[in-house]
């Protein structure tokens, strides 16, 4: 086990709050950071389960508190998505699951927690309250108006028709009270994160959630990342190590400054490894940067600075057992990418709670960060591609995250080695070094 | 900034690279711990008395000094104490008391220059305001005072009405207080609740609208609700995340080594060995011992390391294996002696003995990296109650000097021997060490800082400290 034990039910994390309070935005978020850090989670959005129930949205009358239909289908969806919560987190072997629903009423919360009581789930409610008009408007701008509710209304509609449909919901809405719901376990988020009112965590998980919702920010920025400039390692083919930069790398650096200051970025920090290449690398932008351990390559114990066909030639079991597990699989003496992970959320917590970061960091590592941001599962995080001399700029936008990749026009050797088609242990040495990029 | 490419020089203590320009090293010192803040920072504490200001403060100041964050409390009930010579009654609280008011204010101006002296000549990072605090003319003196010197100001407010959680506190900490020595329990008790109601009379607890654009965190109710306003910046997302995870539940933590381990009988460092026959009789020993403790829910942490998990496995109860739990990666020096270590890197082992600390092995890590590296461990033995972990040397050390409050001059040189159980028990304002030896022999791992540390010295001098082994 990894992981000290989260906990010992599983919990039902349910939102709470009027329409575009971001409470899918966190959901979505929330679910994202768990399963990276490797509890699984899945998220349950009401309204899906609505839009597939109605097929065809007419107009805001329907979330009308006097609509006695609208209200009948509305529970029978919340009722279906408890049940696929039950499926999920009983039967399949989730941990969390994130109920995101409006859950205004007290009535409603209180049938959630009825259920959770009978399946013996832990509740933690997550609220968010905003009054900030601009703040809403912009939530309706950038999520709702691209809603397959909308997709046949004008902007003005749409916006028209979605504020009616918040009106439907705050004659009834019931915030979690101080002292009606002290006995409750949730967070109040208050204006987009400028205050939380925290009640009762329970345990681990809940107090990493709270942790977590705490860093988030919305603010406008960019991640910048990349690798090191190709090393002298990288040429031979070996890895790990802690060489410095051949020729074409130290002009990378040089293109990345000019990339950089192109960019014309606000405040930029910039972070590196304690290796010496991604210090090289920093060193040209001629700015302070700030180094991390947390952020050295993959530990590949004894088989730093071989070449693949060494460690097949020397550890062809290993070599194997890698390739049929990349994620789980860890180098005798050394790491797994799972470790990797652990190891990396301190950056990852960092960066969510800072504005505008160049990352630069190594193959394995940024495959990690770049897992997180895409939401990609433990299975495809080994072989991301992330190639030398490009840079990633990932730009959050409406639910998920913009990437845009640069090539910075400097030629560089290929380090991506693809999972070959033979991944038995008694495969032949031609069927192990299939993927094998080129090198000197 | 010059385009000169500079080469890069590796710090031959804590190996991180840095720049090389001209004939100095530069500045930029790569530490493993990354910038926590900007300015310095002053947490100011507000509540009644009895409401665990003091006991946070110290808790606070603890942690952050252990992950390297140099912090001080300043508590001015002291600067009264020093000021007044001796304590008479409540009277002194009372909030008609002009003379004693001057004085009181006095205090706290006191402290509050030394709280400037502390960040300018110490280069300290972190100040804890310590005192009640508890109206808003008192706040906003401390803000302007703030203000002008460019410091950051974080309020941790305690909120309780709690009248057994109070008289709980009276009775750990304040019977025992200089201003009750020469009282008996009732009247020190008779008198405090008299200087509580004094206080109550002008209390302004931190308001959520006029206080709207101040930093703080409001506890309630020893941490059953928080309030979080305007967390500005890393360090204080720490701090409010450290406060939301401590508790005030009795509980007890065992710490202790795996069994004696082949390698340990060899004098050979690191390495992933079993345990020896020795190392198997103290599992045993261990079991017995955690089943005479009687405990309710012990949880049983152990590292990923066979030495640590097969004594583990004799107590017959579940744990949960820690990577972080791992001991300190010698790289290059795993599984030699340290008469090998002398005659394969003699520098090495003396930049070592130099600075034990933040000494790095060559491919391997520092007790520096230790610590960032069990925070996570740390923070969860703080949300639990009873937890045996069973760790390593250098692993032992730094949870000890967590809670211990050893610096880091002295954490490298803590003592943990093989086949004893350190059982710390939190009381008032620290916690109680019971060192319990199972009565096993095993060998000593313990290597003092010998006398001469130069690089040139003989392998005598180097070699000196080195324990027994076969």
């Amino acid at each position: 086990m990894l992981f000290v034990c989260m906990t010992n039910c599983p919990t039902l994390i349910v939102t709470v709050g009027l329409p575009a309070r971001g409470k899918t935005y966190i959901s979505k978020k929330l679910t994202r950071y768990l399963n990276w850090i490797g509890v699984p989670t899945k998220e349950f959005n009401v309204g899906q389960y609505r839009r597939e129930c109605l097929k065809i949205y007419k107009s805001f009358e329907f979330f009308r508190p006097d609509n006695e239909e609208g209200l009948k289908i509305r529970r029978q969806c919340a009722t279906a998505a408890l049940n696929d919560v039950r499926q999920y987190l009983s039967v399949e072997g989730g941990q969390v699951a994130v109920f995101d629903a409006t859950n205004t009423t007290r009535e409603r919360r209180g049938l959630i927690l009825k259920f959770a009581e009978q399946n013996g789930f832990k509740v933690f409610f997550v609220e968010s309250v905003c009054e900030d008009a601009d703040v809403i408007a912009q939530n309706i701008v950038h999520v709702k108006l691209g809603n397959p509710d909308y997709i046949h209304c004008n902007t003005e509609e749409a916006v028209e028709d979605f504020m009616k449909r918040i009106k439907c919901y705050e004659s009834s809405y019931q915030s979690l009270d101080e002292v009606l719901d002290r006995d409750l376990s949730y967070i109040k988020i208050m204006d987009v994160g400028r205050r939380y009112l925290v009640n009762r965590v329970l345990d681990h998980i809940q107090s990493r959630i709270v942790y977590y919702l705490m860093n988030i920010h919305i603010t406008p920025r960019s991640i910048y990342l990349c690798r090191h400039g190709e090393s002298d390692l990288n040429i031979k083919g070996r890895i790990g190590g802690d060489s410095g930069l051949s020729a074409r790398g130290k002009e990378f650096a040089k293109s990345l400054r000019k990339f950089i200051q192109e960019q014309n970025i606000k405040d930029l920090k910039v972070w590196t490894s304690q290796m010496k290449r991604t210090i090289q690398t920093a060193e040209c932008l001629g700015v302070p940067y700030e180094q991390w351990k947390s952020l050295n390559e993959i530990d590949a114990g004894v088989c730093e600075e071989m070449m693949y066909e060494e460690i097949q030639e020397h550890y062809p079991l290993e070599f194997a057992l890698r390739d049929q597990d990349k994620y789980r699989y860890r180098y005798p003496k050394g790491e797994s990418y799972e470790d990797l992970v652990q190891r990396l959320e301190p950056v990852i917590m960092e960066l969510e709670r800072q504005e505008n970061v160049l990352v630069i960091c190594h193959q394995a590592v940024m495959r990690c960060l770049l897992a997180y941001f895409l939401d990609k599962p433990a299975e495809e995080l080994p072989y991301l591609n992330c190639s030398l001399h490009t840079v990633l700029k990932l730009t959050p936008i409406a639910y998920g995250c913009k990437v845009e990749s640069v090539f910075l026009g400097v030629d560089a050797v290929n380090t991506h080695r693809d999972k070959p088609e033979n991944v038995n242990v008694q495969r032949s040495t031609e069927d192990a070094l299939q993927t094998v990029p080129a090198h000197f | 900034m010059s385009k000169r490419e500079s080469t890069l020089t590796q710090n031959p203590l804590e190996k991180t690279w840095v720049p090389w320009i001209r004939s100095r090293l530069s500045q930029r010192r790569g530490s493993s711990v990354p910038q926590f803040t900007n300015s310095p920072t002053m947490i100011v504490l507000v509540g009644l008395p009895a409401r665990g200001k003091t006991y946070i403060s110290k808790k606070l100041t603890r942690y952050l000094n252990w992950i390297g964050v140099t912090t001080k409390v300043f508590n001015v009930g002291q600067y009264r104490r020093d000021a007044t010579r001796s304590y008479n009654s409540y009277e002194f609280f009372r909030p008609d008391n002009t003379e004693a008011m001057k004085i009181r204010k006095a205090c706290a101006i006191a402290a509050l220059k030394d709280v400037c002296d502390y960040f300018t000549r110490a280069q300290g990072q972190v100040v804890v305001f310590d005192a009640t605090n508890s109206t808003t003319e008192r706040r906003e003196l401390i803000l302007s005072f703030a203000k002008d010197n460019g410091y950051k100001v974080f309020f941790v407010e305690s909120i309780c009405d709690d009248p057994e959680i109070i008289a709980e506190n009276i009775k750990q900490v304040k019977l025992s207080s200089p201003d009750y020595a020469n009282c008996d329990k009732e009247e020190a008790v008779a008198d405090f609740l008299k200087r509580i109601d004094c206080y109550k009379l002008t209390y302004v607890p931190l308001d959520d609208s006029k206080d709207r654009n101040l930093s703080y965190i409001k506890i309630f109710d020893v941490g059953s609700r928080y309030l979080v306003n305007r967390v500005q910046d890393h360090i204080q997302s720490r701090i409010v995340y450290y406060l939301m995870n401590i508790h005030v539940t009795p509980r007890s933590i065992y710490l202790s080594r795996h069994g004696e381990s082949e390698l340990n009988l060899l004098g050979r460092i690191g390495g992933d060995s079993g345990l020896s026959p020795r190392g198997t009789k103290f599992a045993c020993a261990l079991g017995t011992y955690m089943r005479g403790q009687c405990i309710s829910d012990l949880k049983v942490w152990t590292s990923h390391m066979k030495r640590t998990i097969q004594t583990a496995e004799s107590l017959g109860v579940q744990y949960e294996q820690w990577k972080a739990l791992n001991e300190i990666d010698a790289g290059v020096c795993e599984e030699l002696t340290y008469e090998e270590i002398q005659d394969n890197y003699p520098e090495e082992f003396a930049l070592r003995d130099q600075d034990k600390y933040r000494y790095r092995y060559p491919k391997g890590e520092s007790y520096e990296d230790l610590v960032q590296r069990l925070e996570p461990v740390i923070m969860e033995l703080e949300r639990q109650e009873n937890v045996l972990v069973i760790c390593h040397q250098a692993v032992m050390r730094c949870l000890l000097a967590y809670f211990l409050d050893k610096s880091a001059e002295e954490l490298p040189y803590l003592k943990c021997p093989l086949h004893t159980v350190l059982k710390l028990t939190p009381v008032a304002y620290g916690c109680k060490v019971e060192s319990v030896f199972l009565n096993i022999e095993a060998v000593n791992t313990h290597r003092d800082k010998p006398v001469n540390v130069d690089v040139d010295r003989d392998p005598e001098d180097a070699l000196r400290t080195v324990p027994d082994h076969s």
